[in-house]
């Protein structure tokens, strides 16, 4: 009768860290792989799985191992048919023998699958949200006490009655207060002497305890039982919360002057951020606003993939985002992001209207505000890197100049949005240069 | 009536199973095999697994405890792709030269399977570990899991006090010279118990407490560069020439930190405990697959097999076994299985109803009616090598149509040299047996010389046979790791082995890094 063991319900995965560590060590050229991978076109396709070609760098093991390509040696193989003694065989291929495994592909040439929460944390890498960090230091708001050890002032509600009493303890026993049971004992022995008839030795006697006794009762009132000296309070020092509550705006044009591929284009951009965002933070809060001429606050479902035809008044949604953030986003407590995607047509006047929003109410109020606009690929080569376009781009140039959080870029092909992505939310802001 | 009796004597009846008829139907496998086969096993454990724990166990070398390491991962991966493009089939099972022996079930397995699986497994290969000469001579079975789990929780407590970095790096080298890890032909030291381990590592501890970075500064003296002893002497003292390429730097590199010496040792046990099972991979599944074929047949004879079962049970047992000729495109090698199978049942065959041709060849064992006995001293001598020396019968030959290719690298063609003719046996059986020599095919790689008190140059020899040389890229490679564990520079000069003329050398100087 064998030992019978069920290991069927142990944890799984047991070879989880030997995995976990062959990534780490293939890391770069995998980052590499799936960047490429995602260039290439298919930006939605980020949030899955992906199957990527096994490195070649760094993840081989070597071994001292005969050459293929050298020397005499002998195959015996079964199923011989129809071969004599001194028959000749040509050599298939490289001049390898019949059947060596020089042929045969090599162990490392395979393509395995990445999880999808393993390509995004490869995909976004590096990036960071623009002055999170930064303007939370700066914006401590929330104090929290932490207890800190010990303080010899403070409110009496605080005292430490433990401490106290240890420092006054040791203080009457430094300086030799009297105890209650020596005054206790003279008394009893005043008492016995006053009992016995009164003669010269005993009065002397008595006369001598109560001056001893009035000697330690002065001393008892000169020596407090609990002195100011003792006395120690908690002590608490008020520690600064970060305050991490994250609001992003995302704001995108749905008008009917926004074609299909600007609308794709934009989404593809959103949902690139909003994986990152996701991914990034655990506490943030997303609010998608579309706008035609008329703006209004939807659910990532329909941000993504509902249509809607219109004309255009940017200002709306800036409006729509501001009245958002006084109602539910007090600036004190959160820190605010914005993104807004367009293909930078508006209603002629309302640019104006755009740069006093932005400008006297929401750049006040957000930490950074990024602003992507989808042109023609054949706009691309005109407006390239000038200052020159459209209507909102102009003006919002103006707003560009003003503020330091605030960044513009085009994109014009699907391959744009990766490089203009990382460019928007790379790790140092302070260094960025606009396309 | 008699239908109802043989009824009741089925073992298991459906595909289904459970720990009860796991149970009976290993005891009677078990009774059967030490009556019939007089098989002398280890203690057994079952363990029931599913087929992810199935792939974790393939990637780390098979054995249920193993430290962490990427390529065990990297392994993995390779071994779940195939798995999943159905590209290979899963073991039905795994055993673990241990003692008690541990045995691997799929949960997948039917019942048919199990039981075909407790006979292979169960009895079989633990017959084959408990009883060959090489595993009871080069392997501890009693202590490799402790020391296993030593092995892995050391690991972890360098990892966390030197950073993975590093204890990685020692790793990577050591597992490069796995390989050159083993002592070919004097016995390994006994794995240490667990109290001398302990020992071990007071004494690391103490030495590291009372290290004094002073003795360093010391200027070489003067007396021993002058009197640089003769070579043989220094050769000696060293215990050179050296095959065991890893003992040889855990015991003299002058780099190796006591950790990474203790780390690059476990490397070497684990490779030295695996070394019996890569030369014995014929008999010792050869051994398991007649063990089961054998003990199957005679349960289905005695009734305690439904037919059903056995149809089942002999579908994998023929897919075991199964063995394409060389110009099929599902060829890949000779299958150890088969090839095992088919020797040891010759051996009954020529005990039992040997040819006048038989009796020629193997005198001593034709018509001695007694293949038991043949067959339990054949498993308990042979290495793989050495059984088809002796045993590789003219009858096998002639039945698999083995023949011999001449390989000549700098010719277009292959020639044949013998078939399985009358003059053809004997060279094919001394080619055939020489394929699994691993000692001959394995690159023949030793320390010869170190100057110690000098410029510590490490010099390696390869020796040549027949002309074969390395692979050019993994030997600069190799070469880089062992020059990481012994801290100078490292050459290789390639000798032949008949003329003893020096072919190369390639030193680590001339490798970039």
């Amino acid at each position: 009768m064998p030992i019978f063991i069920d290991r069927r319900l142990n944890p799984k995965d047991k070879s989880l860290g030997n995995r976990q560590r062959f990534l780490r060590r293939a890391r770069e050229e995998l980052k590499r792989s799936i960047r490429d991978q995602i260039r290439t076109g298919r930006i939605a396709d980020v949030d899955a799985e992906h199957a990527v070609p096994m490195p070649e760098t760094g993840t081989a093991e070597p071994s001292f191992n005969n050459a293929w390509n050298s020397g005499k040696r002998q195959h015996i193989l079964p199923g011989n048919k129809h071969f004599s003694p001194g028959d000749l065989i040509p050599k298939p291929g490289g001049g390898a023998g019949a059947s060596s495994p020089g042929n045969t592909a090599s162990e490392d040439d395979f393509r395995f699958v990445l999880s999808r929460e393993e390509v995004l944390d490869l995909f976004f890498e590096d990036l960071e949200l623009p002055d999170m960090v930064k303007l939370n230091l700066k914006e401590i708001l929330a104090f929290k006490p932490r207890r800190a050890g010990f303080a010899a002032t403070g409110s009496p509600t605080n005292i430490n009655v433990g401490r106290t009493m240890r420092n006054s303890h040791g203080r009457r026993i430094a300086l030799r207060r009297p105890k209650q049971e020596e005054l206790d004992a003279i008394l009893r022995e005043i008492a016995t002497f006053e009992e016995v008839p009164s003669s010269a030795a005993t009065r002397q006697r008595i006369a001598a305890l109560r001056e001893e006794l009035d000697r330690l009762e002065r001393r008892r009132r000169r020596i407090a039982y609990v002195d100011p000296v003792d006395i120690r309070f908690n002590r608490f020092d008020p520690r600064p919360v970060p305050n991490a509550n994250a609001v992003m705006f995302c704001l995108m044009d749905v008008s009917g002057s926004m074609g299909e591929r600007e609308k794709d284009l934009a989404k593809r951009f959103f949902v690139l951020l909003h994986l990152f965002l996701k991914r990034r933070y655990d506490r943030i809060e997303i609010v998608f606003i579309r706008h035609t001429h008329l703006a209004q606050e939807v659910d990532e479902e329909t941000f993504f993939y509902n249509t809607q035809s219109g004309g255009t008044v940017v200002s709306t949604a800036l409006e729509e985002m501001h009245r958002i953030i006084d109602e539910r986003y007090p600036v004190h407590e959160w820190n605010i992001y914005a993104a807004q995607a367009s293909d930078g047509d508006n209603f002629a006047g309302d640019s104006e209207r755009c740069i006093a929003l932005l400008n006297d109410k929401l750049m006040r109020l957000c930490q950074y505000f990024a602003y992507v606009e989808i042109i023609d690929e054949r706009e691309a080569h005109i407006f390239g890197t000038t200052e020159n376009g459209t209507s909102l781009w102009r003006a919002y140039s103006a707003i560009d100049e003003r503020w330091p959080n605030f960044q513009m870029s085009r994109i014009a092909t699907p391959a744009d949005i990766y490089p203009v992505f990382r460019q928007l939310f790379g790790r140092q802001p302070a260094s960025l240069k606009r396309a | 009536m008699a239908r109802q009796a043989s009824k009741s004597s089925l073992l298991f009846s459906g595909s289904d199973w459970d720990f009860k008829t796991l149970s009976r139907a290993f005891d009677a496998i078990e009774a059967l095999a030490v009556e019939e086969l007089h098989l002398d096993t280890y203690p057994v454990q079952m363990e029931i697994i599913s087929s992810q724990q199935m792939l974790d166990a393939y990637s780390s070398v098979g054995m249920p405890l193993m430290y962490r390491h990427w390529s065990f991962g990297k392994h993995f991966l390779h071994q779940d792709l195939l798995y999943r493009k159905g590209g290979r089939g899963l073991a039905y099972e795994l055993v673990i030269n241990s003692n008690p022996c541990i045995v691997y079930l799929m949960e997948e397995n039917t019942m048919a399977l199990q039981a075909l699986v407790t006979a292979h497994a169960a009895l079989g290969h633990n017959h084959f570990f408990k009883n060959n000469q090489l595993f009871k001579q080069w392997t501890d079975a009693g202590a490799i899991l402790s020391y296993l789990d030593f092995a892995k929780g050391y690991i972890v407590r360098c990892e966390e006090r030197h950073g993975l970095a590093a204890v990685e790096a020692v790793l990577d080298s050591a597992h490069a010279l796995m390989d050159q890890g083993v002592f070919r032909y004097h016995r390994p030291p006994r794995l240490s118990s667990e109290r001398q381990r302990e020992g071990l590592r007071e004494r690391l501890e103490y030495e590291e407490r009372t290290y004094n970075d002073l003795w360093r500064t010391l200027p070489p003296s003067q007396q021993g560069a002058n009197d640089k002893g003769p070579d043989p002497e220094r050769k000696k003292s060293l215990n050179l020439p050296e095959e065991n390429l890893l003992y040889f730097l855990e015991k003299n590199s002058q780099v190796l930190k006591p950790w990474q010496r203790e780390i690059v040792r476990i490397v070497r046990v684990i490779a030295q405990y695996f070394y019996p099972q890569r030369q014995t991979q014929v008999m010792n599944e050869g051994c398991a697959t007649f063990v089961h074929y054998t003990l199957m047949n005679m349960l289905f004879d005695r009734g305690q097999i439904s037919e059903g079962a056995m149809l089942e049970i002999l579908r994998n047992h023929s897919n075991v076994i199964f063995q394409p000729a060389f110009d099929d495109p599902r060829f890949s090698g000779i299958n150890p299985y088969a090839l095992g199978l088919d020797m040891m049942q010759d051996i009954q065959r020529i005990s039992t109803k040997p040819t006048a041709e038989d009796r020629d060849w193997f005198p001593d064992i034709a018509g001695h009616g007694n293949w038991r006995e043949i067959l339990l001293d054949a498993w308990a001598d042979h290495r793989d090598e050495s059984f088809i020396r002796q045993y590789l019968s003219p009858a096998l030959i002639r039945k698999w149509r083995f023949f011999v290719l001449g390989d000549t690298a700098d010719q277009p063609h292959c020639q044949v040299t013998s078939i399985h003719d009358e003059r053809g046996y004997d060279k094919i059986r001394a080619a055939l047996a020489n394929s699994y020599d691993l000692g001959a095919k394995r690159p023949d790689i030793q320390v010869v010389d170190v100057d110690l008190l000098g410029d510590r140059h490490l010099r390696l020899q390869h020796k040549v046979n027949h002309g074969i040389l390395l692979e050019d890229t993994s030997r600069d490679a190799t070469l880089r790791h062992i020059r990481r564990l012994w801290g100078y520079d490292v050459s290789l000069a390639a000798v032949d082995a008949e003329t003893g003329a020096t072919l190369h050398e390639r030193s680590t100087s001339q490798i970039a890094e």
